[in-house]
């Protein structure tokens, strides 16, 4: 669907193969009723295949294929959307991109290499809404060596038993937040599962109780939080846009063989014209969802000057007609559709998930109008 | 880097050539004036009569400039008045024009389809005489191709050509033609043989838009713009010297000829500029937030949720553009996947008209006699749908799309037996 390096399609492909053998659709079902989707083998093999390293510099343990980590970790986004596979990718790999960019040493040889190595997962307590109504609460307060954190993160994903979050907090509530790291691990630190759309990538409240952690756990410098979560939710947009436009091509796939396959008043659906018109019309918004995200990457990972926004029209697009694309699927595929036993609904929850978390469409069009704003701003 | 051309003698290094070019560029030719549209370019705005055709002297002038500074025709061999250089050498000189006033408004039709259709289809003497008086801006070309009755039907066309003798006689009626009214020449898409699949009866021919007979009628669209033409051939006379391709050959040239003619969003080696994009006025988004404040909306969420859909719509097309010329490149994408953008551009264009519309309010449609921008929304909200029907409508585009790119089942064909036979509607004439 991309335009990419050898490299970058050996990392696809080598992915795809091993989630289309992993984790073919009736695994997914299986795995549906179950307490935890995570398999920390399953994993630690993905992380062998390149999954964790792309967006950390080499000087910190990681590496890309071509050059634009972004770039090459959108192929293997476009393939957990393909697959709706489990496992905390984006999390993981925007958490892990933070510990590179502005981690202490501490941090690198730690929590960051584990991350790398595919022994634990991470999960990022942003989530940006439209108004006020803030998320994750959190007050940090100084105590001897280390540092107490109170609050609550009352949206994040699971994933393995060994897991850090990836946290703002601040002083108090105007003050100027720093990110810091928590283990899931650590005394103090509460989860109470929640339930949701998606199947296999689940989510959790956490709530933080006089929870210490070391002041080598603070990412960044202090009061750099909100511009590194901005930077952050680039990657993330990005990276949830890569796997809604997968999700967008299997549901299609799926329903431009039904259209051939199925027939009705004797002859096949897809020789309606009214059929033909909207699957052009899908096909279109497939191209153009993957259009916009490959850019986005490439001016996302290569730190062009108009990447922000590249990256909030990428998410506000692609998380716009995604979901709306696989439902039309369901549409046209009639009442097997709506089945649990079809493979549909796979794409169309993973596709809702990406679009709704972190900013959803109607967020990110802000965005784009703020930024042009502070274009004319600066202009002026 | 370096190349060989055809004669044996080394072609200027592309870097080398673009360094000639910026400095020829600064000394020869006017900046563009980024405020000023170009004139059909932009539907919302409607220039007299008097200063289209002002400017296409000025694009004249501007061509004759290129040709004697020798930039003229790049690609175009040299015993045609071209350079002989490469499509690299091109791409460089569209890089280096960019701020600069240049024949923006003759790229199209002059030198695509029109001079490409003569170098793939004219005969010696054709391109002899016609092609150095493109490049020297002395003759500015035109298509006659659609027709009144035939919409997205170009291979059902009925204006007839009847030989007589060593000539031809053209009968019927073209309409659409972009700038026919001040143009010197036509490439003419004409019916030479009834009794026969219609794509299999087509001749194309070149002709004067003075030859006597051929009377050409502006249209007046719903947003003023009168720059499309209607013409009515009456025993217009066309020598055989001026067939273009052989007779009832026709069709293979008009599958080149609607090549070329798609290239103007990219790609074509004959092209120059490109860069210069017309100011959007006042779909720009700049001019949208400037509205918003004044209109005192600029805070309301549903405002800046139209703004912002404006603005997505225009990067992902953007973005939809570049990716699908560059699949089609490099062999990934086949040339029918054009009609994904065409498709996107028409809808996104016509959604952006509405949005500005929305967002003026009753600004959008009462205005001041001196605001033209207001003017510029409403006349452009009437004049919308043109973006989905010029070139071929976006319903075409679907069915490209489906049939050829998704390889559905294809549409139940009722002309495929000799044209003569072919149903032509209750109030159809000329039937021969």
């Amino acid at each position: 669907m991309f335009t990419q390096t050898a490299d970058q399609d050996l990392l696809e492909t080598t992915t795809e193969q091993y989630l289309a053998a992993t984790f073919p659709p009736e695994r997914i079902r299986e795995f549906a009723r179950r307490d935890s989707t995570f398999d920390a083998t399953l994993w630690k093999r993905g992380a062998e295949l390149g999954w964790t390293t792309l967006l950390v510099p080499e000087a910190a343990g990681g590496g890309s294929v071509s050059g634009n980590g972004l770039a090459d970790l959108l192929a293997v986004a476009f393939q957990f959307g393909r697959h709706a596979a489990p496992g905390p990718l984006i999390g993981t790999n925007v958490v892990a991109a933070a510990l590179g960019r502005w981690g202490s040493g501490e941090l690198h040889g730690g929590p960051l290499a584990q991350l790398l190595d595919g022994d634990a997962t991470a999960a990022w307590a942003h989530a940006p809404r439209m108004g006020s109504c803030a998320s994750a609460v959190v007050r940090a307060a100084r105590s001897g060596d280390g540092v107490v954190l109170d609050g609550t993160a009352p949206l994040v994903e699971s994933g393995a038993p060994k897991g850090y979050l990836l946290v703002a907090a601040g002083a108090d509530e105007d003050g100027a937040r720093s990110h810091y790291l928590v283990p899931f691990d650590a005394p103090g630190v509460r989860i109470s599962p929640l339930g949701g759309i998606d199947l296999v990538r689940r989510h959790q409240a956490v709530t933080l109780r006089e929870v210490v952690v070391p002041a080598a756990y603070r990412v960044g410098e202090p009061g750099t939080a909100d511009v590194h979560d901005e930077v952050l939710l680039d990657l993330a947009a990005v990276l949830q846009a890569g796997e809604i436009v997968g999700a967008m091509e299997r549901a299609f796939d799926l329903t431009l063989r039904w259209t051939r396959d199925r027939y009705s008043f004797g002859r096949p659906l897809g020789s309606y014209q009214e059929i033909k018109h909207r699957m052009a019309d899908l096909r279109t918004q497939l191209e153009a969802s993957a259009a916009v995200a490959e850019k986005a990457a490439r001016h996302v990972g290569e730190d062009r000057p108009d990447a922000r926004s590249w990256a909030s029209a990428a998410k506000a697009y692609v998380g716009r007609v995604g979901p709306e694309l696989v439902q039309d699927c369901v549409q046209l595929h009639g009442g097997i559709g709506v089945t649990f036993e079809h493979d549909l609904h796979l794409y169309l929850r993973r596709a809702t998930l990406d679009a709704q978390l972190f900013g959803t469409p109607a967020y990110f069009a802000e965005r784009v109008v703020r930024l042009v704003e502070a274009d004319m701003e600066e202009g002026a | 880097m370096s190349a060989i051309a055809q004669d044996g003698a080394a072609l200027e290094d592309v870097d080398a050539f673009a360094a000639r070019a910026r400095a020829w560029l600064a000394e020869n030719m006017p900046p563009a004036d980024p405020a000023k549209d170009t004139f059909f370019l932009h539907a919302a705005t409607h220039p007299a009569d008097e200063e289209v055709l002002a400017r296409a002297a000025t694009c004249r002038e501007l061509q004759r400039r290129l040709f004697d500074g020798g930039f003229a025709g790049i690609c175009v061999p040299r015993q045609y008045g071209g350079q002989e250089l490469t499509p690299a050498h091109q791409t460089a000189f569209n890089r280096e024009i960019k701020g600069y006033d240049y024949p923006a408004e003759i790229q199209a039709s002059t030198f695509i389809p029109c001079m490409a259709v003569l170098l793939e289809f004219g005969t010696e003497e054709q391109k002899l005489r016609h092609i150095p008086r493109m490049l020297r801006g002395e003759e500015i070309w035109v298509q006659l191709l659609s027709e009144p009755g035939g919409g997205s039907d170009a291979a059902g066309a009925v204006t007839s050509a009847t030989r007589d003798g060593d000539r031809w006689l053209l009968n019927g009626s073209k309409i659409w033609t972009t700038s026919g009214w001040w143009g010197d020449w036509a490439l003419c898409l004409a019916r030479t043989n009834w009794d026969v699949e219609k794509h299999r009866g087509l001749t194309v021919f070149s002709l004067p838009m003075s030859a006597p007979g051929l009377q050409i009628r502006q249209i007046e669209l719903v947003n003023g713009s009168k720059d499309f033409c209607q013409e009515f051939l009456t025993d217009v006379v066309v020598p055989d010297a001026d067939r273009i391709g052989d007779v009832d050959a026709g069709w293979s040239v008009m599958t080149r000829w609607l090549y070329h003619e798609r290239t103007i969003s990219g790609g074509s080696p004959y092209v120059t500029g490109g860069g210069n994009r017309p100011n959007a006025g006042p779909y720009e988004l700049a001019a949208l937030i400037e509205a918003a404040r004044r209109l005192g909306t600029i805070d309301d969420s549903t405002t800046r949720a139209l703004i912002g859909e404006a603005q997505t719509s225009s990067l992902v097309l953007r973005a939809l553009v570049e990716s699908v010329t560059h699949k089609m490149a490099t062999g990934s994408l086949p040339h029918h996947a054009a009609a994904m953008p065409r498709l996107f551009g028409g809808t996104a264009n016509a959604r952006r008209a509405a949005i500005a519309t929305e967002l003026y309010g009753d600004a959008g449609v009462v205005w001041a006699p001196d605001d033209e921008i207001a003017a510029q929304v409403g006349l452009g909200y009437l004049i919308r749908q043109a973006a989905c029907i010029g070139g071929g409508t976006t319903e075409m585009a679907r069915n490209v799309i489906a049939e050829r790119l998704l390889g559905m089942p294809r549409e139940h064909r009722a002309d495929t037996s000799a044209f003569r036979d072919v149903p032509r509607g209750p109030r159809a004439s000329g039937a021969h």
